[in-house]
């Protein structure tokens, strides 16, 4: 499996995280991941319904260094 | 009805308040709505109008708001999450209490991570947000096409309600 690619929304708050996600996630190929790193506590929830409207899976989530983490595969 | 089953999840919205703290929410929502992959639309009337101006000057009035926390956007956090009641006869009657007000409250966003209007704005329109200006309140406050920011469209009820008429969300903010 390729490394996935980064994408740091740590310290910014609703709605940047959902939408610095999309943003990224539209510029890949499918099968890629996107490893996103955020601290909004409200992202837990918003990654979630996120991922079930739009399709793009959350293959993984959880907490590391102080921050959520969530790893998306593009669609 | 239309007959298109795979027509995408609507979302159709008033926006008619111009001030700092409500212009984010269609703004938030538009923007949200468009990364999750929904067609949205934004009909700016009245006061909402001034959210589509090039340079925006929005401002929060602690006045007739009685539940505006007012806190120090800087210094220990004791005295940050200390809340100073202001009685609107003070709020009302300083001269340049409003711009305080929006002045923190642009403040502590930023402090937050959150994002400005401007911001939000601009990705509204990247992301296909359908933002369109109520034609009669640009006539009757004066308004040009000049005052405001491209990639708009200028309309009125009936334009609104067609979108509108097939949304799955509707809301007048």
């Amino acid at each position: 499996m390729d490394k996935p690619q980064e994408l740091d929304c740590r310290g910014m708050n609703c709605p940047l995280p959902v939408l610095k996600t999309k943003k990224a996630l539209t510029t890949m190929k499918t099968g890629e991941l996107l490893r996103v790193t955020a601290t909004d506590p409200g992202s837990v929830a918003d990654m979630a319904a996120f991922s079930r409207r739009t399709g793009y899976a959350l293959v993984e989530s959880g907490q590391a260094d102080g921050a959520f983490f969530y790893v998306f595969r593009v669609k | 009805m239309s007959d298109d089953t795979k027509r995408p999840t609507r979302l159709a919205m008033i926006a008619s308040k111009g001030t700092l703290d409500w212009g984010y929410p269609p703004f938030i929502l538009a923007s949200t709505a468009a990364a999750l992959d929904m067609e949205v639309c934004v009909f700016f009337t009245f006061y909402g109008l001034v959210l589509l101006k090039k340079k925006l000057k929005l401002k929060v009035s602690p006045q007739g708001n009685p539940a505006m926390p007012m806190k120090m956007p800087f210094g220990p956090k004791g005295l940050q999450n200390i809340n100073w009641p202001i009685p609107n006869v003070i709020s009302g009657n300083v001269p340049g209490f409003e711009l305080m007000a929006t002045s923190l409250m642009k403040k502590t966003f930023k402090k937050k991570g959150v994002a400005t209007i401007e911001n939000l704005r601009d990705s509204c329109l990247e992301l296909g947000v359908k933002l369109v200006a109520c034609q009669m309140t640009m006539d009757v406050f004066g308004f040009t096409k000049d005052d405001f920011i491209d990639g708009i469209e200028y309309g009125g009820a009936a334009t609104f309600l067609e979108f509108a008429a097939d949304a799955n969300i509707s809301l007048f903010i």
